[in-house]
């Protein structure tokens, strides 16, 4: 008997979660306000709610289906795997798309599927439903389609002129690792396919003679996705992977996934608790190399068999093994100083560079702007603050480690 | 004497202005006024009690910089009785003294700014946590969607707030009710009001599928209840229709969880096994004949001689006609050709382009490759930063570039750069001591060695850079002479 439509919403969303993206950010600037229709975008994305696994819901995100003939063995929808298939119609994405959209559950769609028959056919009712959202219903919100590497040139590029993003997950760091647990998939096709959709995105970017406008294509770019603890790689490896990607296909984001128990598990991957810590110290260290001018050398140089240290913070694991470039001074270290002093974001850099035109800075100046004194003391100095003995202090560590929790009796 | 005025406070920026302006130009100090809302003195006096000082001669007339009205527009927007005195101690500092919006540590402007962060997550979760719901047309009516919502927002935000409705949700009716106001849009005319409203009675069947699916999005083995409420937290609740599921998933979690573990990973269905079977039936594509320079590129898509392969995004195999009678070595492809899959598409391609064009000569008449076929980097930041094959690679590489030569059977063989030179002679000359002129190889053929065109790229002083251009673009020249 055919499953009912919220039947195959259970299924089918159930088989998506694995994929972290939820992102809607970073996209063209555009609304419904003069074109008619349904939909905006605004730069920050919108987390429409929020489960009790922390994880934001931004986009509906579904599979159009979830049979497939891949047998990934980290993959709930992997060939050999007895988890319960069900398949929308495009007609169902549609629908299900803009009428959560209406009641403002969603910033828009992220669609990816379990690849049946072709990697074309598939990726064709994808390119349709996008295609159908954008010019039948003027659908403005957000769309982000999995591509399909196998998928023709031609595919991929209508796929670029109606979706927002665009994203093939790499999954694994290596190339031993992918060919071990994900036998079907072709780490060259995945290079060459996001290689493809760099040039094709900076080829429509440029502005043409004729019109020096630019023609839309993925806007918010292309990102991927590796789980982390399913094969042996270590972060270092891991990060290596991200800075490779990050360099060589102009990625927005490269996401981490803790490798989370499945329904119907393979042998071959054992069932463990998800590394949670692990993969929030992997993001950390993506951030600092992002954002704060970090090598991915640098993060990993001083780390043990190449992992990140749970306890601490990898910029504070950083600056604890290169004291000699601390103490900083606060009202006169450059930018890129200040960004390597644990306890400073972005904002508070911002904010400092701002307010140290008006007068020397001091620690209450620092307490206003909701900085941790306790973290950053050591490795600064400012008007009326020294860390004098502080910063050298063979303790250091230990003054930032959690406090060890007492084990319990059973 | 101490001024007394009292506001609407609904968020609405210009009744505090025009009061403000008032007391500033009489050089009132701040601590002189008290700024009271309607709500919180029962409107005893009504708005006509104000005490606005008598007009001066002479005001003070600095002008109020648009970064300050800015915030003063977020912040006004607040329920906090004390926005209306911090504004106006910041406006007076500012008339009286310097601009200090830039000193981020300053207490009025932290004040300020945390004030204004929390109107901004006002306005962000409402722009989230609105839910619509449907308010079916009566049968047979035909007309626009109706949609309405309660919301209960934390501040006076409505006004900020409802534009951005409006330029999201244009093809619908929809009307926003909460006890700080009202807004609603009607295709034509968007409203909004500061009255407070009652709840109104709703229900969407919708949220039953919307339920559906914040169930089944939820990963069990991943509890982290502690984000999810500092994100949404439990005052948001009784508006989400989702969130009457939340106890119950965080209950069960734990126990879905060990029964994941406990069901021993089971035997595939006959699906699976039909899939495999007809893969492995799947007749290998017949490739290219063997012995052929298209084989030869085929095999070399493949290559894992080296770990190159693994960081490069494809083998950048030679290109040009396999008769050719010049082949050109390059070092190794680049950024842009690693990308392309073509030999010298990049800036080095470019300069080599032009040297080649400006000697009168076509290039697709030289068969173009590479001592080494993948590229080697280093990522830096957002680039890949080109690195030198090591003698390994170049080595194991060779294996590509001798079939090449053996199709080809150049008459005229051009080296281009110190690796390209050791690949093909196994020797380690210096460039200088054999650019420029011909060099008998074995099998009757020419040998001639130049500069790799990336390095004139990397000459930073201009005169020497022209020098060096000239120098390799005689050498293209040469290089015409010799094959023709």
């Amino acid at each position: 008997m055919k499953k009912s439509l919220k039947e195959r919403l259970a299924i089918l969303s159930d088989a998506a979660k694995y994929d972290a993206s939820c992102a809607s950010s970073g996209t063209s600037k555009r609304d419904s306000s003069v074109s008619g229709g349904l939909g905006s975008t605004e730069g920050s994305g919108i987390c429409h709610a929020y489960a009790p696994d922390g994880r934001c819901i931004s986009l509906l995100k579904i599979l159009m289906t979830n049979f497939c003939i891949y047998d990934c063995a980290y993959c709930i929808n992997r060939s050999s795997s007895n988890v319960e298939r069900a398949r929308f119609t495009p007609e169902e994405v549609i629908w299900l798309t803009l009428e959560f959209y209406r009641r403002n559950y969603i910033e828009g769609l992220f669609l990816s599927s379990g690849i049946i028959r072709s990697s074309d056919h598939t990726m064709g009712d994808m390119v349709r439903i996008a295609r159908e959202l954008r010019t039948v219903h003027n659908f403005r919100g957000y769309i982000h389609l999995k591509t399909i590497p196998e998928a023709s040139q031609q595919l991929i590029e209508e796929a670029g002129l109606y979706a927002d993003r665009l994203s093939i997950n790499i999954e694994l760091p290596t190339d031993a690792g992918i060919s071990q647990f994900a036998p079907e998939k072709r780490p060259a096709n995945i290079r060459r396919s996001m290689g493809d959709l760099r040039l094709k995105i900076e080829e429509m970017r440029d502005p043409t003679l004729q019109t020096k406008r630019r023609k839309r294509f993925a806007p918010a770019g292309q990102s991927t996705q590796m789980i982390v603890g399913a094969d042996g790689a270590n972060d270092a490896t891991i990060l290596g992977t991200s800075a490779r990607l990050y360099g060589s296909y102009s990625l927005k984001r490269v996401y981490y996934s803790a490798f989370s128990p499945i329904p119907d598990s393979s042998k071959t991957l054992p069932l463990i608790k998800p590394p949670l810590m692990r993969e929030h110290r992997l993001y950390q260290a993506d951030w600092l190399y992002r954002f704060y001018g970090f090598e991915i050398g640098e993060i990993t140089a001083s780390t043990e068999n190449g992992m990140l240290d749970l306890d601490l913070d990898p910029k504070l694991a950083w600056a604890l093994g290169n004291r000699d470039k601390f103490p900083v001074d606060v009202n006169r270290a450059d930018k890129e100083t200040l960004l390597r002093v644990p306890g400073f974001g972005t904002k508070t850099v911002g904010a400092i560079l701002s307010s140290r035109r008006f007068r020397k800075l001091r620690l209450e100046d620092l307490k206003r702007l909701s900085v941790s004194l306790k973290k950053v003391q050591p490795f600064i100095t400012c008007e009326g603050w020294t860390p004098r003995k502080l910063a050298d202090r063979a303790d250091l560590r230990s003054m930032f480690q959690p406090k060890p929790e007492q084990l319990s009796l059973l | 004497m101490m001024y007394r005025v009292l506001l609407r406070g609904r968020g609405d920026l210009t009744e505090w202005r025009d009061a403000a302006r008032a007391y500033l130009a009489a050089g009132i100090a701040p601590d002189r006024v008290e700024w009271r809302t309607m709500d919180d003195t029962d409107g005893l006096f009504g708005l006509d009690g104000n005490q606005l000082p008598a007009p001066v001669d002479k005001p003070v007339t600095q002008g109020v910089p648009p970064a300050f009205l800015k915030l003063a527009a977020s912040v006004i927007c607040h329920s906090d009785p004390t926005r209306f005195s911090l504004l106006y101690r910041m406006l007076f500092r500012m008339a009286h003294g310097r601009n200090f919006l830039g000193m981020a540590t300053d207490p009025d402007v932290v004040a300020a700014n945390r004030v204004s962060k929390s109107i901004g997550r006002d306005y962000h979760k409402m722009t989230a946590f609105v839910r619509f719901k449907e308010i079916p047309l009566p049968e047979g009516v035909a007309g626009r969607r109706r949609f309405v919502s309660w919301f209960e927002p934390d501040h006076f935000i409505i006004d900020r707030v409802a534009p951005f409705f409006q330029r999201r949700f244009n093809d619908m009716d929809w009307l926003i009710v909460t006890p700080r106001g009202s807004a609603s849009w009607d295709g034509e005319t968007l409203r909004t009001s500061d009255e407070p409203a009652e709840k109104p009675d709703l229900r969407d069947d919708t949220d039953d599928l919307w339920r559906t699916y914040y169930a089944n999005i939820f990963n069990p083995a991943r509890l982290k209840v502690k984000m999810m409420m500092s994100e949404m937290p439990k005052k948001y609740w009784k508006n989400l229709p989702e969130a009457e599921l939340i106890p119950g998933m965080i209950a069960s979690a734990e126990a879905s969880v060990i029964e994941m573990g406990r069901k021993a990973a089971s035997e595939p269905l006959a699906f699976h096994h039909r899939i495999q079977e007809a893969a492995a039936r799947v007749p290998m594509p017949e490739g290219p004949t063997a012995g052929t320079i298209e084989a030869l590129r085929e095999e070399a898509r493949r290559c894992t001689r080296c770990d190159l392969h693994c960081m490069a995004t494809q083998t950048v195999f030679g290109e040009g006609p396999v008769n050719a009678k010049v082949m050109i070595v390059g070092e190794q492809p680049g950024d842009q050709e690693d990308l392309a899959g073509r030999p010298f598409v990049g800036p080095a391609g470019k300069v080599f382009n032009e040297a080649v064009s400006a000697a009168g000569i076509d290039r697709t008449q030289f068969y173009i490759t590479n001592a080494v076929k993948h590229f080697k980097y280093e990522p830096r930041g957002k680039r890949r930063i080109h690195q030198k094959p090591n003698m390994g690679e170049v080595q194991q590489c060779r294996w590509w570039l001798v079939q090449e030569l053996d199709l080809v059977q150049p008459k005229l063989v051009v080296a281009m750069g110190a690796t390209a030179l050791f690949s093909l002679t196994e020797m380690r000359h210096k460039l200088e001591d054999v650019r420029g002129r011909p060099i008998a190889m074995e099998n009757g053929r020419m040998l001639f060695v130049t500069v790799h065109p990336s390095y004139l790229l990397r000459i930073p002083n201009e005169g020497r850079k022209a020098e060096e251009v000239a120098r390799f673009k005689e050498d293209i020249v040469a290089i015409g002479r010799l094959a023709s």
